[in-house]
């Protein structure tokens, strides 16, 4: 394994401890920029270090940041904690084992954007974790680390914590906004992005926990550091979350780039029972279904080259599917995923994913009829670029491809 | 000059201002795109996905910022991968829109087909068939069978009621949150809401009682789908058996435009009879809207309660007799009284009505005057609302300063149409003695003690407060003048000193200045336009009287010192609806017809005049107000009237000089409106009516030294002594009137006496607990409301609610169920 | 009287003070979290209270408790147990440790037991595929993860947790079936 940038908290014991983190040298970059460096600075760094989102799009987080007006105040910076696709579990190992890392990188972003407030959205599983980040935010206050008039300075920051309660649309950036302004977890419309309308309708940056626990490397060890890991379009590690039917599933930190097989059977030490590898979910629950042919797991795992096999590479949790599973069943988790976290509010997605539920249900009771997979494929496809936010799209992925390449896993649960 | 945009949209050029979205652009060259979330008056949601279109945008080079051509030289469109919601979508400049490509019609295809996965097919039953859009554009858009196996429809509770008012049927529902955002956006009371999520989303109300807004009907209206019904007309009729007969709403001086919905029908006898009523639309006056109390209250004219009989006393007793015997008797005692005849009318009549009754007055030259617990009109026929003025075209820059008035309670309407002028930027001062619904709204909210309302006014003209100088520096002033806390004589001073100050601060004569007062009845403002006032000696003139002569008007009731100087009048003629007090003290009642069975004008608040008109038989013999007198005033030797309502209108526009310029002909005139309310359309505004009766006409304003009216003095108010209390009156919109308890909300009827927490405390009578108010010899019983929304050391008195408390009275409050001994063990 | 203020005055002020003055509505999840931390539901008063605390409508409140599904609108076990049985669950074996549960208890998801200790519920992704099966609990609103779980195990913590919150042995059916050497060994 390559250099750990993220997961580092597995070299060094107790990094979740204020004063372990600060003997690690943690939060002098903090201080260093706050009274040395122009926010336009740590903005232009971070952009040039080519950092992409690890929340799922992807997207480019110093441009991200350059797209706050200057001339509509307060700035708000919002850490995306919300962590619930299926198969994604790496933003909660930052958050118990290397918060500070994290912290640090939104504090750096709220200056970066001179915002003086911040705020952490957990998902309202993650209750212990937001209490102990409030015992931590408090202690950094103490210390002088948050606050107001800091190091002497004119800039203050406050960071807070919002507990959100089981939605895992809320996770999409403007369904979060609205659950934290106290309203139900349903997207916006867009435009206004949030850049310009965002949290109490002001200019906001909306980060992943993992791309913000880059930023305290990069402005650290620099943009070439940075750079060092990865491809040129996908710089820096990423933790993968492995999961399913791998014999060692769990967070591996590796370079943007690695390979699919790498990743499973070097480091996920290879498929339980040493069964025949079926197929990948590279994104979790929102995936396309990847037949993992020799090719595929050759692949580099990196933005561009999972999009080209069909899937996005979103938040990394790879999903592995073996000769075991059979994807009818895979489908009728999804499709039960989805209708549960439907929002509702438009009406593909509302009515859509009940009614891919309901018919892969009829298929996996053994009461569905040969045109009901056809039914359901149309369903998906029926939905498609209608939706109103990502999540009904999603909902569809691995349906479609579901059936496009094992159409017979549907057949053999038929009513004979 | 407005910025103009150019498209095209299914090929044909298209040209409307900038901002607007595609939907409306599309209307306006006649191109539907079929919308269910998307409200003309809510904003943008693009929910529920119906109107995607495919959008193209003119290419531009992202080097040279020029525009990409075609070979053919014309510009270069780049078609999105994905359709896009032209509900949400502003038009731009050489967008390239199409609403009917074969892509486009199998997304709405899809759309409805999932719609219809939820919905439940019982559109033989459902309220909304025949007016309902999922229906109508199933039936165009859609496909003709499901592939949903329906005996797997999932299902949701049926028909249920939110409180009194309203049912909610949640298979209906389809989510388009209409009902939720118009609770939110315009009514301002978001007491409906989503409960759940996803397919399981359901509207539900928390509130106490059940959907508590009082503008609840029109979630009915807007409501796609037959999810919400009233409980007033369900199961009433189906959409397309009513006649639609256009009217305007009399319950308070905003003059709403409303169609009654009419059927003839075997349960009823086979007489034709209100279903329910509908808003239609006037966009100077309501808009779309109409109050719930508008809406729910028709029942009374169907009571049986109702006189259909003309009486004459006769042996001291009020018997039934011919209308030829209680013509000729009541002609006979007005005869002999002759100068002395004493009328009083109230707002409640129509101007016909009014114009007849002051003929008939001329005729024995005898005395009319205005019975009226507020007054101040005289000064709003010089300084109110003229010709051209609109709320809704009141901008930033301007002011709009709301007087001693629960707007929410007291004209629903202006409330909705302040509150969005206050959304719009325009200033809002709200000076008041207590708190109300429009404080939140408000730039300025002011608090002035009750009796020191000169002092307020005073300091809003000369003073050089923030509010002050909003109010004398606005580009346009509007005032609403209410009477929270006052009687008479305090509101007739009020306006005088707010008549001042427009003129100081020339904020009248033009459009959208002045003073709009906030009558207790819907045409009061009508009888001052044709120059009938009220007395400040009525009293004097009632008790020397050989015939009073009342119309409209229960003063008995009322006011203690009337019904004293009544048992003085030589004898009482009285025209009504029910045997009143008044009708009980008098040796003739006539029995009139009520607003739905008859034609008529009315002038609102604003100076409006609009017609109004019949739209079910009279009452069995029953007579209009204006019939009556005609009858009476021939008999006395006067002329002969025309018999019908249009022409007496035509003869009194001839005759009185404010109304000269403003012929029948004009008040029945209309012009397009926007947004177009589409019914049965594919693009629907809602089942309220499109107007094609009439948007009536704004009054010019009376100007020269001529006739100037009279400045008063503010009375004191009356001090209460050691173990007495000031009472004062305050309006509530569901008080105790006939109206309102003959319909569904008599459950409603809010609070009739109100205490400050503090007060309560000091008397030991907790919410709810019964007392007894003793002022002059008399006692009244009632029940208390314990609120802190009301100043210490008052009592308000709702009107209308049976205590005679019409100005400021002190009074002597005695509870009778001492609060519960809680706590003393 | 509110009570939750009058309880909570410091909280509520302390939360209060996390958002702009004029966007109380943001207060109303955490709020929530406060009532429901008292009664392990939000009753229609706390609804109430929260709306007066925040200004918003007590529908506008029952929104946001019916939106998110770890607020309760009604009284259940004392000890939510929350099982995910999502996809990358299911891979490793958590339905068959959901029904093992259920057997010993002699629930189904969904149900309670009959002496309103514990409610099972099936949850979505918890966000710990890597340590399924597990279960999160949710008491009052505190929530704690199990992780890397086993009905017998399981089993153990209720156990204790039965003697702790109600002071009764926990019961369970068939349990000589499942598992005859596991009885009453960590009493
Ligand atoms: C349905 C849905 C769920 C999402 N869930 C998450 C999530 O749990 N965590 C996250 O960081 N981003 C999530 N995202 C992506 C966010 O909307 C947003 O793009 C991200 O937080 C931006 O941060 P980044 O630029 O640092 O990646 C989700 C998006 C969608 C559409
Ligand atoms: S009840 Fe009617 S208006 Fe309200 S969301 Fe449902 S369909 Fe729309
Ligand atoms: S999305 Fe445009 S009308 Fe509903």
């Amino acid at each position: 394994m390559s250099e750990l940038i993220l997961l580092r908290h597995r070299d060094i014991a107790g990094l979740n401890q204020l004063k372990t983190y600060i003997a690690n040298g943690g939060f002098e970059t903090w201080k260093k920029v706050v009274t040395s460096r122009k926010p336009e600075e740590v903005l232009n760094d971070v952009k040039a270090s080519g950092l992409r989102g690890r929340g799922g799009a992807g997207f480019p987080t110093g441009v991200k940041w350059s797209f706050l007006p200057n001339n509509i105040w307060p700035h708000y910076v919002v850490a995306n904690s919300d962590e619930s696709e299926p198969g994604t579990f790496k933003d909660r190992e930052l958050l118990e084992f290397n918060p500070y890392q994290f912290i640090e990188g939104l504090m750096l972003t709220s200056y970066a954007v001179q915002a003086n407030d911040a705020y952490i959205y957990f998902r309202g599983e993650f209750s212990q974790i937001a209490k102990k980040f409030e015992e931590r935010l408090a202690e950094l206050t103490a210390k002088g680390y948050l606050g107001d008039a800091l190091f002497g300075t004119k800039y203050s920051l406050r960071i807070h914590t919002h507990l959100g309660a089981g939605a895992y649309i809320c996770g999409e950036e403007t369904a979060l906004l609205e659950s934290i302004e106290g309203r139900l977890g349903q997207p916006r419309l867009r435009p206004p992005f949030p850049a310009v309308a965002g949290l109490f309708d002001k200019p906001t940056v909306i980060n992943n926990v993992e791309t913000l626990a880059n930023i305290p490397y990069i402005m650290e060890k620099g943009v070439d550091a940075f750079r060092k890991n990865g491809t040129e379009k996908s710089p820096g590690t990423k933790i993968f979350s492995l999961s399913g039917r791998v014999k060692k599933p769990g967070n591996y930190e590796l370079p943007l780039g690695t390979t699919f097989r790498e990743l499973i059977y070097k480091y996920g030490e290879g498929i339980i029972n040493d069964a025949q590898i079926k197929a990948i979910m590279p994104a979790g629950a929102s995936s396309t279904l990847i037949t993992a042919t020799d090719a595929v797991l050759d692949t580099p795992m990196d933005y561009e080259a999972t999009t080209a096999l069909g899937s996005p590479l979103g938040s990394a949790s790879v999903m592995i599917l073996d000769e075991t599973t059979n994807i009818s069943h895979v489908i009728n988790e999804t499709t039960h995923f989805f209708s549960h976290e439907s929002c509702g509010k438009c009406t593909p997605c509302r009515e859509g994913t009940f009614w891919m539920r309901h018919i892969s249900d009829r298929i996996e009771s053994g009461k569905g009829k040969k045109e009901d997979i056809d039914l359901l494929k149309s369903v998906a496809g029926q939905m498609q670029n209608k939706c109103f936010c990502a999540l009904g799209e999603f909902s569809t992925m691995a349906v479609v491809s579901g059936i496009q390449h094992f159409r017979a896993d549907f057949e053999a649960r038929l009513e004979s | 000059m407005e910025k103009r945009v150019n498209l095209t949209i299914d090929g044909r050029a298209v040209s409307v201002p900038a901002g607007m979205n595609i939907v409306d652009a599309a209307k306006t060259v006649g191109i539907t795109i079929p919308v269910f979330c998307h409200h003309p008056k809510l904003k943008p949601v693009g929910m529920c996905r119906l109107c995607l279109v495919d959008i193209g945008r003119p290419q531009v080079d992202r080097a040279t910022g020029a525009a990409v051509l075609n070979e053919d030289g014309t510009p270069k469109i780049a078609f999105g991968p994905k359709l896009e919601t032209a509900c949400t979508t502003p038009v731009s400049e050489g967008m390239v829109v199409w609403g009917a490509t074969e892509k486009v019609m199998a997304a709405r295809k899809d759309i409805l087909e999932f719609l219809l996965t939820s919905h439940p097919l019982d559109c033989p039953v459902c309220d909304k068939g025949g007016e309902c859009p999922l229906q109508n554009q199933t039936m165009e858009f859609g496909s003709a069978d499901s592939r949903f196996l329906l005996d797997e429809k999932s299902h949701a509770k049926k028909h249920f009621s939110l409180g009194e008012l309203i049912t909610l049927d949640r298979e209906r529902c389809i989510q388009c949150a209409r009902c939720v955002r118009f609770e939110d956006q315009i009514a301002g009371d978001p007491v409906i809401g989503f409960y759940n999520r996803g397919r399981k989303l359901e509207i539900a109300t928390y509130s106490e009682p059940g959907f508590d807004s009082i503008f609840s009907g029109n979630t009915t209206d807007i409501c796609p789908v037959g999810a919400l019904t009233t409980n007033d007309f369900r199961f009433g009729a189906r959409a397309w058996e009513m006649k639609h007969k256009p009217s305007v709403c009399n319950q308070c001086p905003v003059g709403c435009n409303i169609t009654y919905d009419v059927r003839r029908e075997a349960k009823s006898n086979g007489k034709t009879v209100i279903k329910r009523i509908m808003p239609r639309q006037n966009e100077e006056v309501n808009e779309i809207w109409i109050c719930d109390k508008g809406r729910f209250t028709y029942a009374y004219a169907e009571s049986p309660e109702r006189l259909t009989q003309p009486l004459v006393r006769k042996n001291d007793e009020l018997v039934p007799v011919s209308w030829d015997e209680a013509l000729q008797t009541a002609s006979e005692k007005l005869q002999a009284a002759g100068k002395s005849v004493y009328a009083l009318v109230s707002g409640r009549l129509s101007l016909e009505d009014l114009y007849a009754v002051k003929t008939l007055t001329n005729q024995v030259k005898g005395k009319i005057s205005l019975y009226a617990n507020m007054g101040g009109g005289e000064w709003v026929t010089r300084v109110g609302m003229t010709p051209g003025s609109d709320l809704s075209k009141l901008e930033k820059g301007s002011t709009i300063l709301v007087f001693g008035s629960d707007l929410h309670e007291e004209a629903p309407i202006w409330w909705l149409r302040v509150k969005q002028a206050a959304e719009r930027g325009v200033t809002l001062v709200n000076a008041s003695a207590r708190k109300t619904r429009l404080d939140l709204f408000a730039s300025f909210n002011l608090t002035y003690a009750y009796g020191e309302e000169e002092k307020a006014v005073r300091e809003l003209f000369e003073a050089s407060s923030d509010a002050a100088k909003a109010v004398s520096g606005a580009a346009n002033l509007v005032v609403f003048m209410g009477s929270d806390g006052m009687g008479q004589a305090q509101t007739t001073a009020l306006a005088g000193l707010i008549a001042e100050g427009l003129v100081k601060t020339s904020h009248f004569g033009k459009p959208n200045n002045g003073l709009i007062p906030v009558w207790q009845t819907a045409n009061e403002q009508g009888a001052y336009e044709l120059g009938i006032l009220p007395d400040e000696t009525m009293a004097d003139g009632i008790s020397a009287t050989m015939a009073l002569y009342v119309a409209g008007a229960d003063p008995a009731a009322e006011n203690p010192t009337l019904r004293e100087a009544m048992q003085k009048a030589g004898c009482i003629i009285v025209q009504d609806l029910f045997l009143t007090e008044t009708a009980k003290m008098a040796d003739v009642v006539l029995p009139t017809q009520a607003i739905m069975e008859r034609d008529g004008t009315m002038v609102s608040g604003e100076r409006r005049a609009q017609k109004f008109g019949a739209a079910v038989p009279a009452a069995r013999n029953t007579k209009a107000d204006f019939e009556i007198t005609s009858v009476l005033l021939e008999k006395l030797g006067g002329e002969k009237l025309p018999a019908n309502a249009e022409e007496l209108y035509t003869l009194l526009a001839k005759k009185e000089s404010n109304f000269k310029t403003v012929s029948f002909k004009a008040l029945s005139e209309t012009h397009e409106q926007s947004p177009l309310m589409g019914r049965n359309e594919v693009y629907y505004g809602g089942t309220g009516y499109a107007n094609d009766f009439g948007l009536g006409v704004t009054l010019p304003l009376v100007t020269g030294e001529n006739g100037m009216p009279r400045k008063t003095l503010m009375p004191d108010v009356v001090k209460p002594t050691r173990n007495q209390r000031l009472a004062l009156p305050v309006t509530h919109l569901y008080d105790q009137s006939k109206a309102v308890h003959a319909s569904l909300l008599k459950d409603r009827i809010a609070n009739t006496l109100s205490l400050h927490p503090e007060d309560a405390e000091a008397l030991k009578a907790e919410n709810g607990a019964l007392v007894t108010l003793k002022f002059g010899n008399a006692e009244y019983e009632q029940k208390v409301t314990v609120s802190s929304d009301q100043p210490k050391g008052t009592l308000l008195v709702t009107r209308n609610c049976g205590l005679p408390v019409w100005q400021p009275e002190a009074v002597e409050i005695v509870v009778n169920t001492p609060t519960t001994e809680r706590g003393a063990l | 009287m509110n009570q939750l203020l009058k309880k909570y005055p410091e909280e509520i002020n302390r939360i209060l003070s996390r958002y702009p003055i004029d966007r109380k509505q943001a207060a109303v999840m955490p709020l929530l979290h406060l009532a429901q931390g008292e009664a392990g539901f939000v009753s229609r008063t706390a609804l109430q209270e929260i709306a007066e605390i925040t200004g918003v409508s007590a529908t506008e409140v029952a929104s946001v408790v019916g939106f998110y599904t770890l607020f309760h609108d009604a009284p259940e076990g004392k000890i939510r147990m929350q099982v995910c049985t999502d996809l990358a669950c299911d891979l490793r074996g958590a339905r068959e440790y959901l029904t093992g549960l259920c057997d010993q208890l002699g629930v189904k998801p969904g149900e309670t037991t009959e002496d309103g200790l514990i409610t099972i519920e099936e949850v979505k992704c918890l966000a710990a595929c890597d340590k399924a099966p597990l279960f999160q609990a949710q008491l009052g609103d505190e929530v704690e993860y199990h992780e890397n779980q086993t009905a017998a195990r399981t089993v153990d913590w209720l156990r204790s947790m039965s003697a702790a919150i109600n002071g009764t042995p926990l019961k369970t059916v068939k349990q000589e079936e499942v598992n005859p050497d596991e009885g009453g060994s960590h009493e």
